[in-house]
């Protein structure tokens, strides 16, 4: 820490150096990050516009999520990373005392609790908690010497796996899964050992019967069910993958062209806007489409990695680390689940799907890469 | 103390940390790899699958079924209709709690068990989202209930569909027959492309006879759906080909008078032309109303229907099979003439009883003493007088009579364009070794010369031995369907019969105009004042054998074993225009019961609503008055007429 402090005060004034400030640099931009995440967020719009059956209202409700996320991206981006590593702690205390409350204030919604109501306004503390969750854990570690001994894996297991169980708990699978994922990341960049790793693999694998019959809900037993085998219950609870099953491969390589999708326009395909819109793009725009989306994501993650890497602090990189890893979960799952690769979980498509709560964590999380990627550079490489 | 010495290393840290973003991009790229196989997979080397499931999806391949021929009778009048019906259909998908919806439904409208009973069978063969139907014919009352609660009844509908109805209700139940759902064992009969929009089809009479004309062909459209099965918009349509009308020979007015005429006897009566062999009445009483059984008769109803004694179902003109008495006599008289076995001369004596040689069985006569000294055939057709009969009979033989009767008709099925006609017993040596593996007795020959014994045979079928003998030998196939669409129907005819010298169907129809109208005629109650001739012979058969000697006493024989009262005729007789055969069940005397109801038919076809005749009938003018003693009061009550055996 002391360590820390004496490089942030270092004369940084050579004239090459205030040089290399640019205009970017200045606003807290990566004019790279952000020329993806437009191009990402207007491909995205105009998918909604044929998912939500050319609501021009849902567009206009969208296009204000994005408007706010942009603006909450560059609020981030402006703050110093040193405040933001000292808030850390105190930001994982909050979020773990509301999602401590959740079950006790919580609001009902379709047979869980996950939201807060304050002062009339709703949000999901556990959305909070997937970059609250790595901010800790980077801070944790990143004061630690790396890597990690055992004790400090185990504080850290327990940052992560307190409040994953408790939001798990709620339930709500798909946030716990991107929580957890998003804690450990962190810890399997500090430099986990192999050995550790290999050793958490093997815990898994042997928890899995047990997970089966005590831990995962009915419904969640059956989804994984229906993924393996959606032809058992065709009209029930196979009905979504197999349509979007069908929507997808309807879709061929080239697509049914922009708005002609008849699985989403014909409402066969049901959360054609939210989580399942990549059916409604796979559909539409083909397999070239698909190309093209997974190819912008490879680019964001390349970016993002880059940022990563050229990080100046440990706990920059490691948060920096998490956040572009934890982005290639939600890809992954949702694309996954949506072919019927992985069982259905509540994860959106980043940036595409319809939402807001989950798109301002993801931009918030890209203003933290946007404040890593352009905090001053002192050492150097 | 070792840890605190150890410090932080950023360039080792930047080394492992770089490591591991090279890990996690391969990892993620193989990740991303996996799921590009996953989409590439789906949409290029399944595509051709999920394309056909897609448009399965979407595009649904609906049959449009076309409208069921009408019926019309010779005037135009229309017999059979196709009305709008309400039906309330449920789409499980869309109800949700289906024990909950059909329990709202039957706080609110009034469905009994059957109909749910019936409802989970049909629910058992469907497709997603198809329409199930649970009750018919909702009335508009029950139509509003069902509209108010609609916001709680999810995947309830009203549906319209056309549905027979007929217009004349019982009237022509038995002419027509009536048309119902298809059951599961006639759609497997059926074909089941031109079925697979119809609900209906006829389950008998014309209606089932012409169902092919009648159903028309299916027409097609490709729709496309939505997830919820609403029709979005159809790709392309082929028009179904709607059934042809069909008018039939039957005219409301002469069935009208028919239906009445019998009042509240069991009974039959069937009207021809015999010019073309058109039915123009075809009735059996009691009759029932065949809208019931369009959407589906209740089981409480089709039992009291089923067993009512008096089997309104049973179709007494196709299917009744009644001795004909001696309404075959004069035919018989035309077999003795025509076998030369008796001319119009011949006389036989009369006692009053008929005996076999070497046979001590008396055979009598219906009239005690019998008809005076000796009878010629002309006496014993007006009288009919059993011994000449019995005495014909004899000099026939079995085998002859057998032959010549069945050139008119009898003992065969008519052919008649209905269903479940049934032909009657004409017996012969032939019949009874094979039928029943005995011997034919001479005294059964005795019994079958006065239209008794094994001898049986339909309403129908003596109609058109009546129509054979007033067409002077031919012999037309009754049809009841004139027009299919603008198409005439064939009437087929059997070759004429011959006879050894036509001008004896001279002689046994001018006997048989004797018997309306001459003075010892046994039906000149219906000839006195008629302004046409009629043709015809009374009957009576009997229902129970009575033992040698013993009386018939109506008054003492229960109802239902009481003689069948019967009667054949013609009219005008000198051209005729209409035949009518009338079997009154229980009915006891030809003369009182059956041919005043010919009387009356013939009256309904050959008179106007004034009482005139129409144009073109043949009436009784003055100038052109046979010698036909006129009718006196002294002779209203009809003579008695009985067998005895």
């Amino acid at each position: 820490m002391k360590y820390g402090e004496f490089v942030r005060r270092m004369p940084t004034g050579t004239a090459e150096l205030r040089q290399r400030r640019g205009l970017w640099e200045r606003l807290h931009i990566d004019p790279w990050l952000l020329m993806l995440l437009l191009a990402l967020t207007t491909f995205g719009l105009v998918v909604l516009y044929s998912a939500s059956g050319r609501s021009i209202d849902t567009l206009y409700r969208q296009g204000r999520f994005f408007l706010i996320a942009y603006c909450v991206m560059f609020v981030v981006a402006q703050f110093d990373l040193e405040r933001i590593k000292r808030l850390a702690p105190w930001a994982y205390l909050g979020g773990f005392i509301l999602i401590a409350l959740v079950p006790l204030l919580g609001t009902h919604a379709k047979g869980a609790r996950r939201w807060l109501n304050i002062g009339g306004f709703q949000f999901q503390p556990s959305e909070v908690m997937k970059l609250v969750v790595p901010m800790a854990l980077a801070w944790y570690l990143s004061a630690r010497i790396l890597p990690p001994r055992f004790k400090h894996v185990l504080v850290a297991l327990a940052l992560i796996f307190v409040p994953t169980l408790l939001i798990a708990a709620q339930p709500d699978l798909g946030t716990s899964i991107l929580i957890a994922a998003s804690g450990c990341f962190v810890l399997f960049l500090a430099g986990l050992h192999w050995g550790y790793l290999a050793g958490a693999v093997a815990v898994l694998l042997a928890a899995a019967y047990p997970m089966w019959h005590f831990v995962l809900h009915d419904y969640q037993q059956q989804r994984i069910l229906t993924m393996l085998d959606p032809e058992q219950d065709k009209l029930g609870a196979g009905w979504n993958i197999i349509q979007s099953k069908t929507a997808i491969g309807s879709g061929g390589f080239a697509g049914k062209g922009w708005l002609h999708g008849t699985q989403s326009h014909l409402d066969f395909l049901p959360e054609g806007h939210t989580d399942f819109i990549i059916a409604v793009l796979s559909e539409e725009w083909g397999l070239r489409g698909v190309m093209v989306l997974l190819a912008v994501y490879c680019l964001v993650i390349a970016r993002g990695m880059w940022i990563a890497v050229h990080a100046q602090h440990c706990f920059g990189r490691l948060l920096a680390g998490s956040v572009v890893l934890t982005f290639c979960v939600y890809v992954f799952v949702n694309m996954g689940m949506v072919s019927g690769l992985l069982p259905v979980v509540g994860v959106p498509l980043p940036l595409i799907s319809q939402g807001g709560t989950a798109l301002v964590t993801l931009m918030v999380g890209f203003g933290l890469l946007m404040a890593i990627a352009t905090e001053k550079r002192i050492l150097i490489q | 103390m070792a840890e605190r010495l150890t410090l932080k290393d950023p360039y080792k840290e930047m080394r492992i940390f770089r490591v591991r973003i090279l890990v996690s991009a391969v990892v993620i790229l193989t990740l991303f790899g996996v799921l590009l196989y996953r989409y590439a997979d789906l949409q290029v080397r399944q595509y051709e699958k999920y394309r056909t499931e897609s448009d399965r999806n979407r595009v649904q391949l609906q049959p449009i079924p076309p409208r069921r021929g009408l019926i019309y009778d010779r005037n135009g009048l229309l017999l059979a209709d196709n009305v709008p019906s309400y039906s309330l259909d449920i789409i499980k998908e869309r109800a949700g709690d289906l024990e909950k919806t059909l329990d709202i439904l039957r706080s609110i409208l009034q469905i009994d068990d059957d109909d749910v009973e019936k409802f989970r069978d049909r629910l058992k063969d469907r497709r997603p989202y198809q329409p199930v139907p649970l009750k018919f014919r909702l009335t508009e009352e029950e139509i509003a209930v069902l509209a108010i609660n609609r916001f709680r009844l999810p995947g309830v509908e009203v549906d319209a569909e056309l549905v027979r109805s007929y217009p004349q209700g019982a009237l022509f139940a038995h002419a027509l027959g009536y048309v119902g759902r298809i059951s599961e064992g006639e759609l497997k009969r059926l074909d089941p492309v031109n079925y697979s929009g119809t609900h209906y089809m006829g389950k008998i009479g014309v209606e089932r006879y012409y169902e092919e004309a009648l159903h028309g062909k299916v027409g097609y459209q490709n729709v496309e759906t939505n997830a919820r099965g609403r029709v979005l918009r159809i790709l392309e349509r082929t028009d179904p080909i709607p059934g042809q009308d069909i008018q039939v020979y039957l005219d409301a007015h002469v069935q009208q008078v028919a239906q009445e005429a019998l009042t509240e006897h069991l009974g039959a009566v069937v009207a021809i032309d015999p010019q073309t062999g058109g039915v123009i009445a075809l009735v059996s009483n009691p009759s029932f109303d065949p809208n019931l059984f369009v959407t589906g008769i209740s089981k409480a109803a089709y039992k009291e229907l089923r067993d009512s004694p008096s089997m309104p179902l049973y179709n007494r003109a196709l299917q009744g099979q009644y001795p004909p008495g001696s309404t075959v006599k004069p035919i018989y008289a035309l077999a003795g003439l025509h076998y030369g076995v008796v001319t119009p001369s011949t006389r036989v004596p009369d006692p009053g009883w008929y005996q076999l040689p070497n046979d001590s069985r008396f055979y009598r006569d219906w009239k005690r003493g019998g008809h005076g000294g000796s009878v010629d055939l002309r006496q014993a057709v007006v009288e009919s007088c059993d011994v000449y009969f019995y005495d014909l009979a004899r000099k026939l033989t079995i085998d002859r009579m057998h032959d010549f009767m069945t050139e008119f008709g009898l003992g065969a099925a008519t052919g008649i364009d209905n269903t479940n006609e049934r032909g009657g017993l004409m017996p012969s040596r032939e019949w009874k070794r094979s039928a029943r593996k005995m011997a034919w007795f001479p005294g059964e020959t005795l019994s079958v010369g006065i239209g008794q014994g094994y001898m049986l045979a339909t309403p129908v079928q003596l109609a058109v031995a009546a129509a054979t003998l007033a067409n002077r030998g031919e012999r037309f196939e009754p049809r009841l369907v004139q027009k299919v669409g603008d198409e005439p129907v064939h009437v087929p005819a059997a070759p004429r019969i011959q006879v050894s010298n036509p001008a004896d169907w001279d002689v046994i129809i001018d006997a048989m105009e004797a018997v309306a109208h001459s003075e010892r005629g046994t039906a000149k109650g219906i000839g006195r004042d008629s302004l046409y001739h009629i043709a015809g012979k009374t009957g009576s058969a009997q229902v129970v054998g009575y033992a040698q000697g013993i009386k018939y006493d109506a008054s003492a024989v229960a109802k239902n074993k009481r003689d069948h009262a019967l009667f054949i005729g013609f009219a005008p007789a000198e051209n005729p225009q209409i035949v009518v055969a009338v079997v009154v069940e229980n009915g006891e005397h030809g003369a009182s019961m059956a041919a005043p109801i010919a009387r009356k038919v013939f009256d309904a076809y050959l008179l106007d609503a004034e009482g005139r005749l129409r144009d073109g009938v043949q009436g009784i003018a003055p100038q052109n008055v046979r010698k036909i003693a006129p009718p006196s009061p002294a002779d209203d009550v009809p003579e008695e007429e009985q067998q005895l055996e």
